[in-house]
């Protein structure tokens, strides 16, 4: 169970396949349009129940929870060879300069 | 109605209730308006705009020589040529970028009129510079943004951008692939009640104007003259638009503005599939052409930004050669910045290479760079997409498919759009259309192009129709 108070992610599906623009390529009109945002859980909930959060305005929504302490995990990425290549291609032609 | 229809079928009360400006005061007849009269009744003069930046940590970056990068496009040059690269260093505003410019200007005239938040639709930069701004005035903020595909895998730049607002205190509305971010952006506005704090309002470009103002300034006391070439990066025109008018307003109006876009052609900006494959969030084809096709596709009737009125060139360079140049820039010169930011030193780099060696371009903006950002990350992440990483010669490049960086410096080279066919196309949704002399002439400013020139375009176009 994860209390209410907790900082979590809902996810909400905005726009059903079917009520999308029609301007769209053939992959996008055959998904959802999807939101997530972020807030405080205003109930006890279930993982993957329906919750209410109020977000960080204080503005409350209501969606599926997804996730409880969302974290940044985006990085530097891993070593990369071609970066190494790169790095002696340039350095050996400005090495004169 | 569906709510989507609903919310749509409002939008033009939405925006007006959102900036408090009534775009069918600049209407004049057919698809002509007064693009002066839209600048001119923003109620900020240039002054003003500039105490606003300056109080905000905003503006008068440094304007520096690449030493180094000039004397490495000149062993690529003949001899004699290589023109001197000059860089404005954007990425030390508040907030990392250049649109911290716009938004000083947007946010406050947000809190002037009264209002308690600010929303901005947008997945780049922007986001940050209005979080952060409303941050210092003490507003609420609500940035819209495309993040992910229909398998919920995040765009990893988008998501350092995400971060970015919410260490503002921003609250960030993450959606999936789709134009439908208007949507969802309209019936924010509508709920909140908030300030569209849009990039194309006439405030959003207002304040790039300081941009290109402090170039001319600086390089007519340091250099004695006006440079010859400003590159700057496009993507939805404003930057272009705001530095031109800059220039122009210094009175450098011999100085050749050239836009540098990244080469996305094949990757559709609103497919679910092909929103993972770019290595580029922004600054890239997929909005550059239409917006200097259709500036008016943007959030606002009328959008400020209009990069035809402005561009002298437009070149194109490919995701390899600005990985490579952002390398160069860190080995060379000691500066780490943002890959998005560097597209137009890549085109610099080549650009340079034609012009005498007293000729100067000025590279006008870089953006900060950081976890998500970096070009590693964004390798990486290619890597894991099924993009193919080589050596090579990035001129044979295939987005989505294939990253390919230059073996050689020398292979790092622009290629010239055909400005009259970005022309051509833009004419091309006026078809079936008699022009009366004011849409005429609207065109003409529009277009820079004479009222024969025009003539003989929609004759091509419709020429074209009947093949």
């Amino acid at each position: 169970m994860i209390k209410k108070g907790s900082y979590v992610t809902i996810r909400k599906v905005v726009l059903n396949k079917n009520e999308r623009s029609t301007n769209l390529p053939e992959d996008t009109k055959k998904v959802d349009l999807v939101m997530k945002i972020k807030g405080v859980t205003l109930e006890d909930a279930r993982l993957n129940e329906t919750v209410e959060i109020m977000t960080t305005t204080k503005r409350i929504v209501q969606g599926e929870l997804v996730e409880l302490n969302p974290s940044y995990v985006h990085s530097f990425g891993r070593h990369i060879e071609e970066i190494e290549k790169i790095k002696s291609v340039i350095l050996k032609e400005t090495e004169a300069l | 109605m569906t709510e989507f229809e609903k919310v749509m079928a409002s939008r033009h009360q939405i925006i007006k209730d959102s900036l408090k400006l009534d775009y069918h005061d600049f209407e004049l007849e057919g698809i002509a308006f007064d693009y002066e009269k839209l600048m001119n009744d923003s109620g900020y003069s240039f002054a003003e705009i500039k105490k606003i930046q300056l109080e905000n940590n905003v503006g008068n970056t440094p304007l520096i020589e690449l030493k180094k990068i000039t004397k490495y496009a000149r062993q690529f040059a003949k001899p004699g040529f290589g023109a001197r690269i000059f860089l404005k260093d954007e990425a030390l505003n508040l907030s990392g970028s250049f649109k911290a410019r716009r938004a000083a200007i947007s946010v406050y005239h947000a809190k002037k009129m009264g209002y308690k938040g600010v929303v901005a639709a947008t997945s780049g930069n922007y986001g940050a510079a209005v979080a952060a701004m409303a941050a210092r005035l003490g507003l609420k903020c609500i940035i819209v943004q495309e993040v992910f595909d229909s398998k919920e895998k995040n765009q990893p730049e988008i998501i350092e951008k995400s971060r970015l607002c919410e260490a503002f205190g921003a609250e960030v509305i993450q959606l999936s692939v789709g134009p439908e971010l208007f949507y969802e952006f309209l019936r924010i506005l509508d709920e909140t009640k908030y300030f569209n704090a849009s990039l194309y309002s006439p405030y959003g470009i207002k304040g790039i104007e300081t941009l290109g103002y402090e170039i001319a300034d600086e390089m007519m006391q340091k250099e004695g003259k006006y440079p010859e070439v400003v590159i700057a990066t496009n993507a939805g025109g404003g930057n272009l638009t705001g530095t031109a008018r800059g220039l122009l307003e210094h009175g450098a109006k011999n100085t050749k503005v050239v836009a540098a876009s990244v080469d996305l052609t094949g990757l559709h900006m609103a497919s679910d599939h092909d929103f993972n494959l770019k290595s580029f969030t922004t600054g890239h084809t997929g909005f550059g052409i239409p917006f200097a096709t259709y500036p008016d596709r943007s959030d606002v009737p009328r959008s400020a930004a209009r990069p035809l009125r402005y561009m002298d060139e437009y070149v194109l360079v490919n995701q390899g050669s600005v990985f490579f140049i952002t390398e160069a820039l860190a080995l060379l010169e000691g500066m780490e910045r943002g890959p998005a930011g560097n597209t137009s030193l890549a085109a610099a780099f080549s650009y340079a290479q034609q012009l005498p060696e007293d000729f100067i371009v000025v590279v006008q903006e870089s953006e900060y760079t950081g976890a998500g950002k970096h070009y590693q990350s964004q390798m990486t992440f290619a890597k894991e997409q099924g993009v193919r990483l080589m050596m090579g010669n990035p001129q044979e490049e295939i987005p989505g498919k294939t990253l390919v960086f230059p073996t050689s410096g020398k292979l790092v080279k622009h290629r010239t759009l055909d400005l009259m066919g970005l022309k051509k196309s833009y004419l091309k949704r006026y078809k079936d259309h008699h022009f009366s002399s004011v849409e005429y002439n609207y065109l003409m400013e529009e277009l820079r192009l004479t009222l024969s020139e025009i003539d003989a375009l929609m004759e091509e176009i419709n020429e074209d129709e009947k093949r």
